[in-house]
């Protein structure tokens, strides 16, 4: 065991997995000599050489286009989109390529590759740094989409995702590269290494891709995030004093649907918190599968918190970043209704 | 029988890296004057020489020499230099906000002002740039105001973009200077269809795009010369080559092509390669392209040759990937001193001048800092509303961001 960033748990999880395995490969923007521009692949190329990580030029749908001839030749490319909000020229081959090659050739040939983008906000970073575009994902068949919340699940759902033979998406939130940030951007926030879920195995293990992990067990209210929102979710559930039950997604698609069914049929109140817009967002997905499954338990309507339905503001960063205090009432708002 | 030949992957590397010797003996540099100067109605094909050499003017002793030479007046040149200057101590003080906390970012163009300063005025009131986040000098050489700059690094109460955009992505349609995207080589393509527009409108505007070394791998820059090359749209094709995309080299995205320039050839665009550090070139060469579009004749693509001597952007180290000593080693040498010589030896400029004239605008650039700072600054004072993150995402507020701003309770 050793204690990790979540930048040193993503890069450690290339490492093992191109240690086990020779086709992977692990390509991008900066990401050769230098490492990329979060450092997650700092010294792969030392390690591995330079044709099994290298800079790509700076053309994310070659990017996606040439790890998609790689994995048709037989290749595990893992990918790097320097910032997920620099992926749209890239959304083609995702979506109508790498996607459906799988389906279109019936199973003739098939797409393993990984595309991690660093996702979120919260580092002034403005309206191209900060998007979570994971919904743009999820509407997509044929892809799965991971965003994990600590490092011990990045690593662990990373090499899941490398060894998976289907297209996996690999949203990595930014603002937990450091450490467990709960939305209170005023504190500095605690390192990874004060923390359980930062001590993370050497070697080679998976997390299986579509089970969620129950944060912190509660009878009152069901909470259902991912990513950042996690963290900022059991704050909210701290400061409220509101016995909330946490779920972390981890996997967006699939989805574990039965720990959250089951979770909303003892709670019987539901809130779903993400980053990204509202309208259309995958917590509309979230509520859609709960009012099916779950309808005659709800004892409350269900309550979306989300980012704003505008672009990412520069200065207004923490009015649109939906924290503790904006989940915090919401959680109110479903114990009262 | 033939044994076959197992095949290996090609990537390629810098001449060197941290702890190396610098070398730029690669890199061919015709001599200032050396390259002819064609009519801007000269056939494409007929020049293709130009996209492997370097237009330039000033030579070592500071004059200025060959058929490139002699466009600009004393006055107009003093101008320049003092644009250029105003452009580094703009940066300077403005790296220094940011590390004082002031702003969340910054990107500054160190031994870069000459392309900016010296392009603005080839281009007439009207004309449309569609700069990336390196080409403030645009701004700067059309007086608009320093304060407006900085009012929008700061996001502050008096910031025109009300601290939607992060700091140095301007916009200015008064100035010719459309809204600067984050997204890379996206606009290069739509300032030729602001080129096109003119001319479906039968106007005399013309339109510039601009795009880095790194990015013109982008899609939207080869989209660019097919649209420019088809319907001999009235714009110049801006490649500003500082030599590195953060931490990538040039040749990443150059590939197995001799130059960036070379790039227009395929598509049949005339293409020009010119010292970048070299104002008196930069601006011929732009005056060059800007008249061939303004009498119908179409695209130019012009490479700028020069150093990004500073770090890429207030969170870039450069130490981690290039010697440190890069930079003094570049053979262009720095726009700012090269024009200061080609004055002196012209007699209208001297040293006491220039450190006159340095203290001048380091003042006017504080005062401006001033008055910026008199609206607030990213964390302290005057702030844009919370009301404007909801504006403005649509002509007219739709319902549900109404409703969105009313639980955000504003
Ligand atoms: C579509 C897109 N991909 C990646 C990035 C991240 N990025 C920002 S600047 C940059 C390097 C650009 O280099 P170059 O085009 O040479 O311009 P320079 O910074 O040298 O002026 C990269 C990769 C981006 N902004 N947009
Ligand atoms: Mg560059």
């Amino acid at each position: 065991m050793a204690r990790m960033t979540m930048i040193e748990a993503v890069r450690s999880a290339m490492d093992v997995s191109m240690g086990r395995d020779d086709n992977v490969v692990v390509f991008g923007e900066d990401v050769g000599y230098f490492g990329g521009v979060f450092r997650a692949t700092q010294g792969l190329q030392a390690k591995y050489g330079k044709t099994r990580c290298f800079d790509a030029p700076i053309n994310e749908s070659g990017i996606l286009g040439t790890a998609i001839g790689m994995a048709a030749y037989g290749l595990k490319p893992c990918v790097e989109i320097q910032f997920a909000d620099y992926m749209y020229p890239a959304y083609d081959q995702i979506t109508q390529e790498a996607a459906r090659i799988r389906y279109r050739s019936n199973g003739d040939f098939t797409c393993p590759i990984v595309v991690r983008m660093p996702t979120g906000g919260g580092i002034f970073g403005g309206q191209t740094h900060s998007q979570s575009p994971e919904a743009l994902f999820t509407h997509v068949c044929g892809l799965k989409v991971i965003v994990p919340s600590n490092p011990y699940d990045a690593k662990g759902l990373l090499i899941a995702a490398i060894e998976d033979p289907d297209p996996v998406m690999f949203l990595e939130p930014k603002r937990l590269y450091n450490g467990p940030f709960d939305g209170h951007h005023e504190k500095p926030v605690t390192p990874w290494s004060k923390h359980d879920l930062g001590e993370v195995p050497e070697g080679h293990y998976t997390i299986p891709i579509g089970k969620a992990e129950i944060r912190r067990p509660g009878d009152a209210v069901t909470v259902v995030a991912y990513g950042t929102m996690v963290h900022v979710a059991l704050a909210a559930a701290e400061e409220t004093g509101i016995d909330a039950e946490v779920i972390d997604l981890r996997s967006l698609l699939p989805l574990d649907l039965d720990t959250i069914v089951q979770s909303v049929k003892k709670t019987g109140r539901c809130v779903v918190v993400h980053e990204a817009t509202l309208t259309s967002g995958f917590g509309g997905e979230v509520v859609s599968l709960v009012q099916e499954h779950c309808f005659y338990h709800l004892e409350a309507p269900m309550v979306r918190v989300t980012g704003w339905d505008t672009p990412y503001p520069h200065a207004q960063e923490w009015d649109y970043f939906p924290g503790p205090a904006r989940v915090g009432r919401a959680l109110k708002e479903v114990m009262e209704g | 029988m033939n044994e076959v030949p197992h095949l290996s992957l090609h990537v390629p590397e810098p001449a060197v890296r941290p702890g190396g010797q610098p070398d730029f003996s690669t890199v061919k540099i015709a001599k200032a004057g050396a390259v002819p100067r064609p009519a801007v109605d000269v056939a494409p094909e007929d020049i293709r020489d130009l996209a492997y050499s370097i237009i330039r003017v000033l030579n070592r002793d500071g004059e200025a020499v060959g058929p490139w030479a002699g466009l600009l007046s004393d006055e107009e040149l003093l101008t320049g230099l003092r644009n250029m200057m105003k452009l580094r101590a703009f940066d300077a003080r403005m790296l220094m906000a940011q590390r004082q906390g002031k702003t969340s970012f910054y990107m500054q163009h160190l031994g870069e002002e000459a392309v900016s300063s010296a392009f603005r005025k080839a281009l007439n009131k009207g004309d449309m740039n569609f700069p990336t986040y390196r080409q403030a000098g645009l701004l700067i050489a059309d007086d608009y105001p320093m304060v407006e700059m900085m009012n929008q690094i700061y996001s502050n109460e008096a910031d025109p973009l009300r601290g939607r955009q992060l700091p140095i992505m301007y916009s200015s349609k008064e100035h010719g200077f459309f809204t600067i995207s984050g997204n890379l080589a996206t606009q290069y393509v739509q300032a030729v269809g602001w080129a096109m527009a003119s001319a479906i409108k039968n106007d005399t505007k013309i339109a510039a795009a601009w795009i880095g070394d790194g990015s013109t791998a982008e899609s939207d820059f080869h989209s660019a010369l097919v649209f420019a090359s088809t319907y001999k749209a009235p714009v110049i094709l801006n490649i500003v080559n500082n030599q590195w995309a953060i931490s990538t080299f040039q040749g990443i995205a150059r590939g197995g092509s001799g130059t960036f320039a070379a790039r227009g050839l395929g598509f049949g665009i005339p293409a020009l390669r010119v010292d970048g550090n070299d104002y008196l070139a930069v601006y011929a060469v732009a005056k060059w392209a800007a008249d061939r579009a303004r009498q119908n004749l179409g695209p130019t693509l012009i490479e700028y040759v020069t150093y990004r001597v500073g770090a890429h952007s207030t969170s870039d180290d450069p130490s981690a990937y290039r010697p440190k000593t890069e930079s003094e080693a570049w053979p262009l040498g720095d726009p700012v001193l090269r024009l200061k010589k080609h004055l002196i030896v012209r007699g209208v400029w001297s040293e006491e001048r220039h450190v006159q004239a340095e203290a001048e605008i380091l003042d006017e650039v504080i005062q401006a800092q001033k008055q910026a700072e008199s609206h607030g600054t990213l964390h302290a004072g005057g702030k844009p509303s919370v009301r404007d993150l909801f504006e403005g995402v649509y002509a007219d507020m739709p319902a549900h961001i109404r409703r969105q701003r009313q639980k955000a309770g504003f």
